[in-house]
């Protein structure tokens, strides 16, 4: 059992580290689309940034030097991620699941990182550093499966109660949920009931770090972490992979109000997409493989009949 | 009806509505519309537009794509479609839309957030097809099976689909049930934007299968490319308009008004919509008089296409707006401008200033502004005096999606309104968070078969109702009300809405532009520019 654990949560870790930054490659190397922003841009000077408004509402904006206030984005992006300020704002009934379901997994992973410390630090560091490390991951461990499983269950209640949602809830969608319940609560359960003699979180994390497999892992416990490593691993593939699509959303759609600047680098970017060799197929696009974006859109479709 | 539209139904292939729509069924108005009595019937589409036209949808017809005349053509149209499919997700064919359309496909997490924001979907009663999310579904489904392959796992995963013709018919007509007026994806806590899967649906159709509007492409861009103006109007028809312009608004004004043409090296080159020119040519007039008036250097151009600043491709077809808006940026390259104003035209805006921006390299990134900043810096800078007593009546503000929510240009127009009307009240909710007219993405000039009907019914309710809320303490016919839209497509779409209603007859409510309220406060114009008359 403690290799197979072991094992698992490697390639949990592992998967989920490739898929994510499969993702964010995939989606950092699409081109540079055209501008599509959208206000409130939270990175505008001053009070714009309160009304929505953009440089466009100065005169000569172009003469006028760009300041974009990165502690504007961060007053945005802060509540957005802590709290799901946009859904709190526009769909308040579902905040309440959502947001315990992702406090819990914000919690899961400050309790890891706590784990890891407690298991870092010096034997100097002294005890009272450690009971109270020790008396924070209990916190917040606990805390993080009962959010996640009552806020799991509660976006599972919504959407096979709410008829809206018929239409839009997949057999993947509820069974995601059913895998979130039943990984966390077999981890807390099986922690809760291991045998005296096995490994608790830390002893876990110590032994895990130096493949240790003298330390035993309880079934129950072990079952609930191997189940957690795959859930894990399935993350990235799925539309649960929003945390990395939000970056790109927000940063370089909704917010990337950048101007495009004589002999900048938006202007050598773009001119390579100009160069692409569209296929279109209705008549007045004119595309035969061969002639290039910028030639057809210098093109004029209707120049032959123009008296 | 509510909620009970299986999202298998748009595969269906009986080709019959999927939705019925009654008065009753939609979001209520206040007063004086409160009244079902007030409220028109729906024309129904025709016997022989449901023979000839794809109307499979709802009680409309936005496109009229002929029915095919067998299963072969359908089978042809259902090919075409998946190659476009196949394009719209290739950096070669769509680079210029492909990151937020694959972030919009892969990370919707159906939580219906954007649903209470979406005023088509609240207005027509919360009726399923107009869900934000109903639309972008379907295209979802198709993406993860067809492009992703993803198999029986793509069912299990995204939900089951199946490509046919009446899918494709309803697709076509359901991209046209959106203003892309983009508010659903403001509220999206992932970022997903409903308005952006319409924008390239409809490009798919026209890009590939040749398939869109006619007002907006045959009647709209290309009667642009060929004459120069969608309104048809020629370089000489918009001179002896504009001739016509000058000589009335200096009888009205009693100060000389005369627009200047193709000078090379002046400051300004003022793009309007030249549909200003032919239905309400006191708005051309007023900016020439307030420009002159301020000794702005500026221009208009008698080019191909430099009398119109309209880009209808911007709402459907991403090569035929880069040709407009490239001939925009040529035009002043030519004339050597020091920048380009925008007048009052959302689309437009948003058109050249913003989607255009990095189409624009070397010497056609020529600076382009508003005319609201422009505007605005005039009237504060004391260069003519104004006497707000003259527009001392109820005045409300649509703010055009394009101008506010998509550009950001939100205080300018206030910042004047404020100054120079005291009788001024906001719409609730306004400046970026307001509702689109109904008109938005080019319905204001669509009016095909009882397409009309939907238009005000259902898309422009929202907005009537803001309207009448914001004059609900005057809203009897012995206060003249002054609603102010600076967008020619939003002030159609309200004239044709308040026609509709009857609200000018029955209760004195009279849209117009922002430029008009400017020159009516002015201290040195005769007093009464305003005239107060339906047009
Ligand atoms: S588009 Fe956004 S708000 Fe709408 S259902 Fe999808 S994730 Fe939710
Ligand atoms: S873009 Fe506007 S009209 Fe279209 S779905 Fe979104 S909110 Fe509704």
């Amino acid at each position: 059992m403690t290799v197979a654990v072991y094992l698992s949560i490697y390639a949990g870790l592992l998967v989920f580290i490739l898929g994510s930054v499969l993702r964010i490659v995939q989606y950092a190397r699409t081109p540079i689309h055209l501008r599509w922003e959208l206000y409130p841009v939270p990175h505008e000077e001053g009070r714009r940034a309160e009304h929505g408004g953009s440089y466009f509402e100065s005169g000569n904006w172009w003469a006028r030097p760009r300041r974009p206030s990165r502690i504007g984005e961060l007053r945005a992006m802060i509540p957005e991620i802590a709290f799901l300020k946009a859904l709190w704002e526009f769909n308040r009934g579902l905040w309440y699941a959502s947001f315990l379901f992702h406090g819990g997994l914000y919690l899961t992973v400050a309790t890891v990182l706590l784990l890891f410390v407690s298991i870092a630090l010096p034997g100097a560091a002294g005890g009272t550093t450690l009971f109270w490390l020790h008396a924070l991951y209990n916190v917040t461990g606990y805390a993080a499966v009962a959010m996640t499983l009552m806020g799991a269950m509660g976006l599972l209640f919504r959407r096979l109660a709410d008829p809206e949602l018929k239409n839009y809830t997949s057999p993947a969608d509820l069974f995601n949920l059913h895998f979130f319940i039943v990984a966390y609560g077999l981890v807390a359960a099986g922690y809760l009931v291991r045998p005296e003699n096995s490994a608790g979180a830390a002893e876990c994390i110590r032994a895990l770090v130096r493949f240790d497999t003298s330390v035993r892992v309880g079934r129950g416990f072990g079952a609930g972490l191997i189940l957690s490593s795959i859930l894990l691993a399935y993350i990235p593939f799925t539309h649960m992979a929003h945390f990395i699509a939000k970056y790109f959303t927000y940063h370089l759609v909704r917010w990337d109000d950048r101007p495009n600047v004589r002999g900048g680098t938006i202007e050598s970017r773009v001119a390579g997409h100009l160069a692409r060799r569209p296929t279109w197929s209705a008549a007045h696009i004119g595309a035969d493989g061969e002639k290039t974006w910028a030639q057809l859109a210098t093109a004029n479709p209707a120049a032959e009949v123009r008296k | 009806m509510k909620n009970t539209l299986d999202i298998a139904q748009a595969w269906r292939s009986d080709g019959e509505p999927l939705v019925h729509i009654e008065n009753a069924d939609l979001m209520p108005l206040p007063a004086p519309l409160d009244n079902l009595a007030m409220d028109r019937p729906w024309k129904p589409l025709s016997a022989q537009a449901k023979e000839k036209y794809e109307s499979g949808l709802d009680d409309t017809c936005a496109v009229s794509v002929p029915r095919p005349k067998n299963e072969d053509e359908e089978r042809r149209l259902v090919a075409q479609f998946l190659a476009g499919l196949e394009k719209l997700f290739t950096a070669d064919n769509n680079w210029t839309f492909l990151q937020p359309l694959l972030l919009t496909m892969e990370h919707c997490t159906h939580c219906q957030t954007c649903a209470e924001s979406c005023h088509i979907f609240e207005a027509s009663g919360r009726n399923e097809l107009y869900r934000p999310v109903f639309r972008s579904e379907l295209l979802r489904r198709l993406y993860f099976k067809y492009i992703k392959h993803g198999g029986l796992v793509s069912a299990w995963q995204h939900g089951e689909i199946e490509l046919n013709w009446p899918l494709v018919a309803r697709l076509i007509e359901l991209s046209y049930r959106c203003n892309l007026c983009r508010r659903c994806a403001q509220s999206c806590p992932i970022g997903a934007d409903n308005g952006l899967v319409a924008h390239e649906l409809r490009k798919l159709f026209s890009q590939e299968m040749g398939i869109a509007a006619k007002e907006l492409h045959e009647q709209g861009s290309m009667l642009q490319l060929k004459v120069g103006s969608s309104t048809g109007m020629t370089a000489e028809v918009v001179k002896d308009n504009i001739d016509f312009i000058d000589e009335d608004m200096s009888e009205r004004t009693g100060i000389e008004v005369h627009t200047p043409w193709d000078v090379e090296g002046a400051e300004v080159l003022l793009l309007h919509n030249a549909g200003e020119i032919m239905a309400w040519p006191e708005n051309p007039g007023a900016f020439a008089l307030i420009l002159n008036m301020a000794g702005v250097n500026w221009t208009m151009s008698s080019e191909l296409a430099g009398y119109d600043s309209i880009n209808y491709g911007l709402w459907y077809d991403d090569v035929q707006f880069a040709r407009v808006a490239l001939k925009h940026a040529e035009i002043a390259r030519k004339l050597k401008v020091k920048k380009i104003v925008l007048g009052e035209c959302g689309h437009a805006h948003k058109a050249l200033c913003v989607v255009a921006d990095r189409l624009l390299g070397g010497e056609l990134n020529i600076p382009r502004e508003s005319s609201l900043t422009l505007l605005r810096d005039i009237v504060m800078s004391g260069r003519i005096q104004f006497d707000p007593a003259r527009n001392d009546f109820p005045v409300t503000l649509h703010d055009p999606c394009n101008l506010v929510r998509l550009m950001g240009v939100v205080e300018p127009q206030r910042e004047v309104l404020r100054m120079l009307c005291p009788g001024f009240r906001e719409m609730e909710p306004h400046g970026v968070n307001n509702y689109c007219c109904g008109g938005g993405s080019g319905f204001a000039i669509m009016s095909g078969h009882n397409f009309p009907d939907w238009r005000f019914q259902v898309a422009g309710r929202k907005k009537m109702q803001q309207v009448l809320e914001a004059f609900s303490d005057c809203i009897g016919p012995e206060t003249p009300k002054y609603l102010c839209a600076p967008c020619s497509n939003c002030k159609g779409q309200l004239r044709d809405m308040l026609a509709y209603y009857k609200l000018w007859e029955r209760n004195r409510i009279l849209y117009g532009g922002f430029v008009e309220l400017i020159v009516n406060a002015m201290v040195d114009v005769k007093p009464g520019f305003l005239e107060w008359e339906w047009r």
